[in-house]
């Protein structure tokens, strides 16, 4: 194949693949972290951990490690963007939306930016787990005290 | 580039699935360790079934149960010669190798191991032939050690032979890794734990498939398998076990079929194999079952395996040409069935898997329900391209231009 499939290119967009190259906010904080969380889809193998510092209600600080595919890290990497200087509520929104994006193509309000290039990633079911990982382990860090767990995996 | 042992293109034709296109492209299924496809003649043999001859078995006098009966009867029979068992009456129908390896923690596990009590399973197990001895461990206390997996994806046989000792009441390994495709060398490990007084059940999901196996000449005691992986229907599979070895178990599971009498108070068992299938078995899959056991008796397993061991040299040679790419695994073709699992730098599986899907190729990505093998490589995935007897080089060449195709598609991205 000289050029990828159409169907390819929708999936893995350009913005998309550049995240999973060069992770922004990759690494940990070092003690600095009020909320940390760990999120796996053991069945295709993702893994993330998800460090938070919140100060007055606001994130201060973001920062992820992981390894997986190249949706669920650059999802995660795009996602601590959007993070830093949000209310912890209006991070959950943001998990909320995320979710609707996934489960029903519902567009994202502007201020997601970049995030918005995982749309394509709605149409292939079995990836939407991949895309939400870093999501549902942001939500469970912020929902929860201490380090937390998540699996998006159904079965298994 | 592989000598013929069967005309290929001739069996390619029996199976009409691999004649369709998936997204637009010619199907090329390299997810035969998972489930292989069925011919036609599986499909004609369960229609025919249903179409003809459907009734239950064992009850009625009416003519199409005994045919039924009969139709059902003769692929125990089947069954029995193509593994070389000593009698059709050691065939238990179950509904895949899972149950069978539960079959045996529950009818013989639960009535002879005792705390203390060891079984010994290996590191490169399918999840089904560690977590019924996990359940087993913790309801009855007793202690399971693993065969330790060398670099290579080969047991360490010197590890084996410290292990298995007089505590050992069960030696319960694969014969082939569906995440590797390492053979076991079962034969020996077999006469190992027979020396120390234990029995060997073996996990032939992945083995019986692919080639001959005859359970006296492995000096085994059970063996399980399914038959949706050796071109049968899905939810039959078997267990068989050495008369003495079937006897001295209690039943599975309670109800019909499995009865001699039964009063409100206390019931008698009917006899082997039938106090093992309680209830309705799944008639049609184990009579469609029968034709895919023809269709393998006709090509001959020695033929399947050679054909296999062309396939996945070729495929050895051509995927570990690839710069980036990781071969898992023994490196000798006929050191392993038709499995090959690699990695390729800086492609997660998961992506690999799916750019591969857009050209129309099969292949599995993930932990292949082999989780510690995957621990043991550092990885959490692998990349598994499995193959079978209609599976042909030109597929591998396939493969092999899809893989350096995501090479490319992910390489871009980076420049």
């Amino acid at each position: 194949m000289a050029s990828p499939e159409p169907v390819l290119a929708e999936l893995y967009r350009e913005i998309l693949l550049d995240h999973y190259r060069s992770p922004r906010n990759r690494g940990t904080l070092d003690g600095r972290a009020t909320h940390r969380s760990e999120g796996a889809n053991p069945l295709c193998g993702d893994e993330l951990v998800l460090e938070l510092a919140v100060e007055t209600g606001r994130v201060t600080e973001v920062a992820f490690l992981g390894r997986g595919c190249a949706i669920s890290q650059a999802s995660a990497s795009m996602m601590t963007i959007y993070l830093r200087d949000r209310t912890a509520a209006e991070a959950l929104e943001a998990v909320w939306c995320f979710q609707q994006l996934m489960l029903s193509g519902t567009a994202l309000p502007e201020e997601f930016g970049d995030i918005e290039a995982l749309a394509g990633v709605a149409k292939f079911p079995v990836r939407v787990k991949c895309a939400s990982l870093a999501w549902k382990t942001l939500e469970q860090a912020l929902s929860s005290d201490g380090v937390a767990t998540v699996s998006t995996d159904e079965g298994s | 580039m592989a000598r013929r042992t069967y005309d290929i293109e001739a069996i390619r034709r029996d199976f009409p699935i691999l004649a369709r296109e998936v997204n637009g492209h010619p199907l090329v299924y390299l997810d035969n360790a998972a489930t292989s496809q069925r011919p036609v003649q599986v499909m004609a043999q369960i229609t025919r079934f249903y179409r003809d001859s459907n009734a239950n078995i064992h009850r009625g006098v009416h003519t199409l149960s005994q045919e039924a009966t009969e139709l059902y009867e003769g692929v125990r029979e089947q069954v029995r010669a193509f593994i070389n068992a000593p009698s059709a009456r050691e065939v238990i129908f179950t509904r895949n190798t899972t149950e069978s390896i539960n079959f045996v923690a529950h009818a013989w596990g639960r009535k002879h191991l005792r705390a203390g009590d060891e079984v010994v399973l290996s590191e490169i197990e399918h999840h089904s032939n560690i977590v019924p001895w996990q359940l087993l461990r913790d309801e009855r206390g007793i202690v399971l050690r693993f065969i330790p997996m060398l670099d290579d994806g080969t047991l360490d046989l010197v590890a084996a032979r410290v292990l298995i000792t007089e505590r050992t009441r069960l030696l319960s390994v694969t014969q082939m890794s569906n995440a590797l495709g390492t053979i076991v060398p079962v034969k020996e490990l077999a006469a190992l734990a027979h020396a120390r007084g234990a029995l060997v059940l073996v996990d032939g999901a992945q083995s019986v498939p692919h080639l001959p196996v005859d359970v006296q000449d492995l000096g085994i005691d059970l063996l399980a398998f399914s038959a949706h992986k050796m071109l049968g229907p899905t939810g039959v599979g078997v267990l068989w076990g050495r008369m003495a070895v079937l006897e001295s178990m209690q039943p599975f599971l309670g109800g019909g079929d499995m009865i001699l009498t039964v009063s409100l108070e206390r019931s008698t068992w009917n006899d082997i194999p039938h106090r093992f299938e309680a209830g309705t078995p799944n008639i049609g899959g184990v009579v469609g079952f029968g034709a895919a056991l023809n269709y393998l008796s006709r090509l001959g397993m020695a033929a399947v395996r050679e054909h296999e061991i062309e396939l996945v040299d070729y495929a050895l040679r051509r995927l570990g040409d690839i710069p980036g790419v990781t071969l898992f695994g023994p490196p000798d073709a006929r050191q392993r069935g038709g499995v090959v699992s690699f990695d390729l730098q800086d492609v997660h599986p998961h992506d690999l898997g799916q750019v591969l899907d857009g050209e129309g190729i099969a292949i599995r990505a993930g932990h292949h329900c082999a989780q510690p093998v995957m621990q043991r490589l550092g990885l959490t995935a692998t990349a598994r391209a499995s193959f079978y007897l209609y599976n042909r080089a030109s597929e591998v060449d396939a493969l092999v231009r899809g893989v350096e195709s995501a090479t490319r598609f992910f390489e871009h991205a980076r420049g």
